[in-house]
């Protein structure tokens, strides 16, 4: 199980938040991310290689890249458009580079159900 | 120019010796003088001890330029570069120059260099006879390699082994001719000398020692070379290294006082006080040298008297020698000649070609020859020069400084211990004390840096693990080396090249264990070594590596390429650029049904479909698929496009099917993953209008066959191909274009394209490969058909049946 620092995403999520189950943690490619489509926008659902699951808005910090396209290495991920080097832990910019995306608290439970901590009126569809 | 009214300061020679005075007396006095440069070269003042390397391949004229135009007119210095000094007026205070130019000085100062021996054969003035001195003989050599077959160095001293070793290089079979028994005599013992000669017969010279020239044998251009005893060797190029005298014809002939050299007193002062005179074309204290660090020390002194700088003055110098032979390693100093009241401590290791040799006299060390393992020079010639007593560690010196301190374990006690005065770079003359203290007072952590800023390792680089030791000293951890090759990224101390060898060499056949294996400072790597890795598996062991899609840039991964707003875009193969109304009608409805916002005629002929949704792509494939189409690979470090010609079907130039010949390339070739991406191109003549020959590989038809061209680049840094050989069918066309394209998948680094590639290793290396055995060629050949076996499936295809659909579905919708 892990869960991540509580950041909130953006200022839509001021409100009371749920966990909500988005999938199995084999549904995510090891070294790999998954997309979640949500109503405060696109989340990065991220697995390492030692089987850690973070959630990151998916935008890159400098030009919104989409991270969950990045190679995943350690807890890091590497945005696809400029290469900037982003840690899945905290949403920083890693090296040189300056800036932080929103992290979205995950829960993995011990039978491999990865849920996400989302505004509490989202629904997760059908 | 205004004249001012500053005192006039003349030199005779743009070489090392002058250049560098120049340097030291500006950083004294940077106004003081209205300085004119007068050289007989004309060019750049260079750094004349790399001519070995760039002979050998292994740096280019850029390279080894020391101070370039801006530097001259930043401070204001004349330079007359090609317009000798013929005449010197000393009571007038007068120099004339070839070119008519008379000029008045108040001080002259002669670097004026050394000349080469020529030792007056009959034969001696033949075409084909040079000497190893400057750039042009350098660009001479260069030339004859590619038209001759056959050299012959007379002289194997350091010059002569270093121009056999550069000519052998560039592709000819060399002989060296010398006079002693042994190699490099003045700077080696017999042992030494004998050990060097096998290991140069080992890389495939010829060695004839005891080797006394009677004859230079040709008419008009040189044909062979004869001996004393009878023995004739065969030569196109005969180079002559037997040594160097100082040229001092000039300074002689307008009455300044001569020996061998231009007699100097401590402070450079000739026997004219206004006339100043620095580097091999001295004598002083009945001496002249022939190595640029006793030059050093000599600069420092003349620019203390010119600026009017009070100095102790000059003493002489001990010298001490390495040979420029990549992968020799060989360094000796001092006196080994041994004799009465010295002794020697030897020390051997045949198994790994170790030979170490010290000489001492009454408990100090007096010489030093080294061999095979050279770490310790420094450290012997630094008690050479300070005259140590070694009593206390005479019995172990021999196994090295690090074995003394028992220190083994810590790589900067070596360092560590040298005095500041200590010696660091010969080439340049920075001791210790320099270095450190640009560390600390500048800031500088990497070699690079050190080297902008003290000079030391720029120029033959046989310091630079001296110089890392001494950052790394100097800065502890925060130190990263970064000589030669650089490490493939943050993850490994490794380059690129030790990486694809270790592969091989251990039979990695994984990510993991290659990351386990090769010592890896992180788990799973990062986004430089994963696809570079992935690469070299899939390269080394075809059929039996699955690729790893998680170690692929999102492009590959996807097969599209990503858009600074997340869509993509499409590119289907239109194979030779040749297209038809079936596939056009095709794209036109994937356009509209997926509502495509922009099409595009691209520059590799052929058409974008850019702002695909990621949701979309596998139907848009699945479409374009339907209608014959495949994956253009436009996102790959892959075969791109052939752009082809129209060729003999319609224009009334063509000379062969060059739109046949690309179509059948591309079909050939397509699917293959490379370093990085390789683009190709036909031209159906001379004309080329397909422009092959700014390509990885260009094809350029004429009447008689086809002229293959390599290395081509139209991207950042524009570069023509290289001709590579001229063929007479299609099949011997498309043979060497996979016998290249193997070659470069082989042994190029990842991300690099054949025209880098190119400019490293060699073109002559590349031809050697590709044309010196046809069994060779079709070996790589062979293996690049095994590796087409497993790749020439389409992508899009394969995606378009459900593989990998994680990659393009969204995982949940929420909300
Ligand atoms: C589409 C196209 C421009 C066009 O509209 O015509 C294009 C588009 C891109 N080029 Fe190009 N290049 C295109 C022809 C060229 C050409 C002309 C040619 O191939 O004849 C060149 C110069 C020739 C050469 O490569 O030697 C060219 C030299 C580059 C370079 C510089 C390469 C270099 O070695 O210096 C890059 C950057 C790189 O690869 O790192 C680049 C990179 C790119 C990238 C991949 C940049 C990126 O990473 O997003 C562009 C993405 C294309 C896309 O999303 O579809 N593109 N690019 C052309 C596609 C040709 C095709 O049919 O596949
Ligand atoms: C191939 C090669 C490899 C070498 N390797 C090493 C090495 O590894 N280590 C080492 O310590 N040393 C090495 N040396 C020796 C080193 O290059 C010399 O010691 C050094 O260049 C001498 O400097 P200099 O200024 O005295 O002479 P140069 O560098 O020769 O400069 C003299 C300049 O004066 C010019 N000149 C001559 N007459 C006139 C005139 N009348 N008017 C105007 N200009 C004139 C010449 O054209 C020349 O450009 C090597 C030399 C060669 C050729
Ligand atoms: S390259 Fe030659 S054949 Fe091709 S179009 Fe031009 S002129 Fe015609
Ligand atoms: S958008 Fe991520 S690095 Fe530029």
């Amino acid at each position: 199980m892990n869960t991540n620092p509580l950041r909130r995403l953006d200022k839509a999520m001021t409100e009371p938040l749920a966990l909500m189950r988005v999938c199995a943690l084999a549904d995510i490619p090891v070294q790999g991310a998954r997309r979640v489509l949500t109503p405060v926008g696109e989340i990065a659902v991220f697995r390492t290689l030692a089987d850690q699951v973070f959630a990151l808005k998916n935008q890159c910090p400098h030009k919104k890249g989409p991270l969950s396209e990045g190679i995943v290495h350690g807890n890091k991920v590497t945005c696809p458009l400029h290469n900037w080097v982003i840690s899945l832990e905290t949403g920083e910019a890693q090296g040189a580079d300056h800036g932080c995306t929103g992290t979205i608290p995950v829960q993995v439970s011990p039978d491999g159900q990865v849920s996400l901590a989302l505004p509490a009126k989202a629904k997760v569809s059908a | 120019m205004a004249h001012s009214d500053k005192p006039r300061l003349i030199i005779v020679g743009n070489g090392m010796a002058g250049m560098r005075t120049l340097e030291e007396l500006l950083k004294r006095a940077p106004d003081m003088y209205d300085i004119t440069v007068f050289g007989q070269e004309p060019r750049l003042n260079y750094n004349r001890i790399m001519l070995s390397p760039i002979l050998a391949g292994e740096k280019s004229y850029a390279d080894i330029i020391l101070n370039d135009w801006d530097w001259y007119e930043a401070n204001n210095i004349r330079l007359h570069a090609g317009d000798p000094i013929v005449g010197i007026d000393l009571k007038a205070r007068i120099v004339t120059s070839a070119a008519g130019r008379r000029l008045v000085y108040d001080k002259l100062l002669f670097a004026t260099g050394s000349e080469p021996i020529i030792i007056p054969v009959p034969g001696h003035r033949l075409k084909g006879v040079i000497t190893f001195r400057d750039m042009k003989d350098v660009e001479t050599m260069i030339d004859a390699s590619k038209r001759h077959q056959r050299a012959v160095v007379i002289g194997g001293g350091l010059l002569g082994l270093e121009a056999a070793y550069g000519l052998s290089t560039l592709g000819m079979q060399v002989t060296v001719l010398h006079l002693a028994p042994h190699l490099m005599e003045r700077q080696l013992d017999s042992a030494a000398g004998t050990l060097l000669k096998h290991e140069l017969e080992r890389r495939g010279l010829e060695i004839i020692t005891g080797a006394d020239t009677a004859e230079i044998v040709g008419t008009g251009q040189v044909e062979a070379v004869r001996l004393k005893d009878g023995r004739s060797v065969d030569a196109d190029l005969v180079v002559m290294a037997v040594g160097i005298k100082p040229n001092v014809w000039l300074a002689r002939s307008h009455g300044l006082a001569t020996g061998r050299g231009i007699q100097v007193d401590d402070h450079m002062v000739t026997s004219n006080p206004n006339v100043l005179a620095i580097g091999e074309c001295v004598e002083h204290r009945g001496l002249c040298y022939g190595l640029v660090a006793p030059i050093w020390d000599m600069a420092k002194v003349a620019a203390d008297h010119l600026a009017g700088q009070d100095n102790s003055g000059y003493v002489g110098s001990t010298t001490s020698t390495k040979l420029k032979v990549t992968g020799v390693d060989l360094f000796s100093a001092g006196d080994f000649s041994g004799g009465d009241g010295t002794e020697d401590i030897v020390f051997r290791d045949a198994a790994r070609g170790i030979y170490k040799r010290l000489v001492l006299r009454e408990n100090r060390l007096i010489g030093a020859v080294l061999y095979g393992d050279t770490g310790d020079g420094p450290w012997y010639f630094q008690m050479i020069k300070d005259g140590t007593d070694v009593a206390d560690v005479r019995a172990t010196m021999i196994f090295g400084q690090g074995f003394e301190e028992g220190a083994l374990t810590d790589p900067f006690k070596a360092v560590a211990d040298l005095p500041a005065d200590a010696e660091i770079c010969g080439c340049n003359g920075v001791c210790k004390g320099d270095i450190v203290a640009a560390i600390n007072d500048k800031g500088l952590t990497s070699l690079a840096d050190v080297r902008a800023h003290t000079k030391a390792s720029s120029s033959c680089g046989s310091c630079t693990g001296l110089v890392e030791k001494l950052i790394g000293h100097t800065l502890g951890a925060e130190f990263v080396a970064d000589t030669g090759p650089k490490p493939l990224c943050g993850c490994t101390h490794l380059n690129h090249g030790e990486v694809r060898r270790l592969i091989i060499a251990r039979e990695l056949k994984d990510i993991p264990s290659t990351f386990q294996a090769l010592e890896w400072t992180t788990p799973d790597g990062c986004h430089t070594c994963r696809p570079a890795v992935n690469y070299y598996l899939l390269c080394a062991w075809p059929g039996d590596y699955v690729d790893d899609a998680r170690s692929r840039f999102i492009n590959e991964r996807v097969h599209a390429n990503i858009q600074k707003d997340g869509t993509y875009s499409v590119v289907p193969r239109m194979w030779g650029g040749v297209t038809s109304a079936q596939e056009l009608r095709a794209i036109a409805d994937v356009v509209d049904k997926f509502g495509i916002p922009t099409v595009k005629v691209t520059g590799g002929q052929r058409i974008d479909l850019l702002g695909v949704k990621k949701d979309d792509l596998t139907a848009v494939w699945a479409d374009l698929g339907a209608a014959g189409m495949v994956s253009g690979h436009a996102y790959g470090k892959s075969l791109r496009t052939v752009k082809t010609c129209v060729g003999t079907d319609w224009c009334r130039f063509g000379t062969q099917d060059s739109t046949g010949l690309g179509v059948t390339l591309e079909r050939a070739t397509w699917g293959s993953w490379m370093p990085h991406k390789f683009k190709m191109a036909v031209s159906g003549c001379p004309r080329n209008c397909a422009e092959a020959t700014i390509k990885d590989f260009g094809i350029v038809c004429v009447d008689s066959g086809y002229e293959l061209h390599i290395g081509g680049n139209g991207g950042i840094h524009v570069r023509a191909t290289d001709f590579l050989c001229k063929v007479e069918t299609e099949a011997e066309a498309i043979e060497y274009c996979m016998a290249f394209i193997q070659l470069y998948r082989e042994e190029a680094w990842y991300l690099e394209r054949t025209a880098p590639w190119i400019e490293r290793v060699g073109l002559d290396y590349v031809q050697h490969r590709l044309m010196d055995s046809e069994e060779r060629r079709l070996a790589l050949r062979d293996r690049f058909l095994l590796s087409q076996k497993d790749s020439q499936s389409d992508p899009w295809a394969e995606r378009a049946h459900g593989k990998d659909a994680h990659e393009y579905q969204p995982l949940e919708t929420i909300g």
